[in-house]
């Protein structure tokens, strides 16, 4: 079966997580090969993944890990508070 | 999520045993998770800031009953998720959006894979701020049910049957909406990332958002 470019699109984020079966997948393959409209949607996608994971693009904010770490000091330092094993 | 093998079963009976201080040790790798996963429900610093302490707290309150059946860091991001939705409420903001029906039969085999081997995005693009900031923009705009996945998939990098078990949906619709999400933001972004891809304008006419 000749795969058209809608059907390529319907699987894009699967065939980036690696979650299509093996057939399908060369099956894409052969159709981003001479596909660059397909390509490019590809490309741009995981584009947007490499930047999500990119820790400057969602930054925390300046000092939440002290302010954090500080709460749970309090926290810890009441043993009314002690993990229950229930 | 990624994090290198370390003995959190270990940890976790030594702090129910009395070294509670390992509390600390125990949740540094999923601070940025938390607060990740919070934001993305709450959606402003001040909210989610207090959501992750409250959910690290809950979390140590309750430690004894993490019984190890699922990983810690998905039963933390199930306690963010809680308290980022109770937030909302409480706020009397909680707009609910519609649950949509997923069409798309799919019970494929699946097998997540890690956000590690794309390397291939020019790194002149990274470097750009414009580009970081619609990104930003992008997904705060998502609707909800969209938002909530793409940051427990995508930026909290869970995979897919924990993003399931975080948001008590099943691992078919964690897929259709994580494909729907990363649609969407790949339409509003385009316009950014053209410089990024070897194209003349010919080509950029003919794509299907033009």
């Amino acid at each position: 079966m000749e795969l058209n470019c809608k059907h390529v699109w319907a699987y894009i984020s699967d065939y980036i997580d690696n979650s299509v079966p093996p057939e399908l997948r060369e099956e894409i393959e052969r159709h981003l090969e001479h596909c660059e409209i397909c390509s490019a949607i590809l490309d741009s996608t995981r584009n947007i993944l490499v930047l999500t994971g990119d820790d400057r693009t969602f930054e925390l904010p300046v000092g939440y890990s002290e302010r954090l770490h500080g709460r749970l000091a309090r926290e810890l330092a009441d043993e009314a508070n002690a993990p229950t094993t229930g | 999520m990624a994090t290198t093998e370390r003995d959190e079963a270990g940890l976790i009976a030594r702090i129910l045993a009395g070294q509670k201080e390992l509390f600390h040790e125990l949740i540094r790798p999923y601070e940025r998770m938390v607060y990740m996963t919070v934001f993305s429900i709450v959606r402003n610093e001040t909210d989610a800031e207090d959501c992750a302490q409250e959910t690290m707290v809950n979390a140590y309150r309750h430690l004894g009953k993490f019984r190890g059946e699922a990983k810690f860091s998905t039963w933390l991001a199930t306690i963010a998720v809680n308290e980022g939705r109770q937030k909302l409420r409480k706020a009397k903001r909680a707009k609910e959006d519609s649950l949509d029906e997923p069409s798309e039969g799919d019970d494929q085999q699946f097998t997540p894979a890690p956000l590690t081997d794309w390397r291939e995005i020019p790194l002149e693009a990274l470097e750009r701020k414009e580009l970081r900031e619609a990104l930003r923009t992008a997904v705060a705009e998502l609707p909800g049910i969209y938002r909530e996945i793409f940051t427990l998939r995508d930026l909290d990098e869970l995979n897919v049957a924990e993003t399931a078990a975080a948001l008590h949906i099943n691992e078919n619709m964690v897929k259709v909406r994580l494909h729907r999400a990363r649609m969407m933001l790949q339409k509003r972004l385009a316009p950014y990332l053209k410089t990024t891809a070897p194209a003349k304008k010919e080509f950029w006419r003919r794509m299907p958002w033009n």
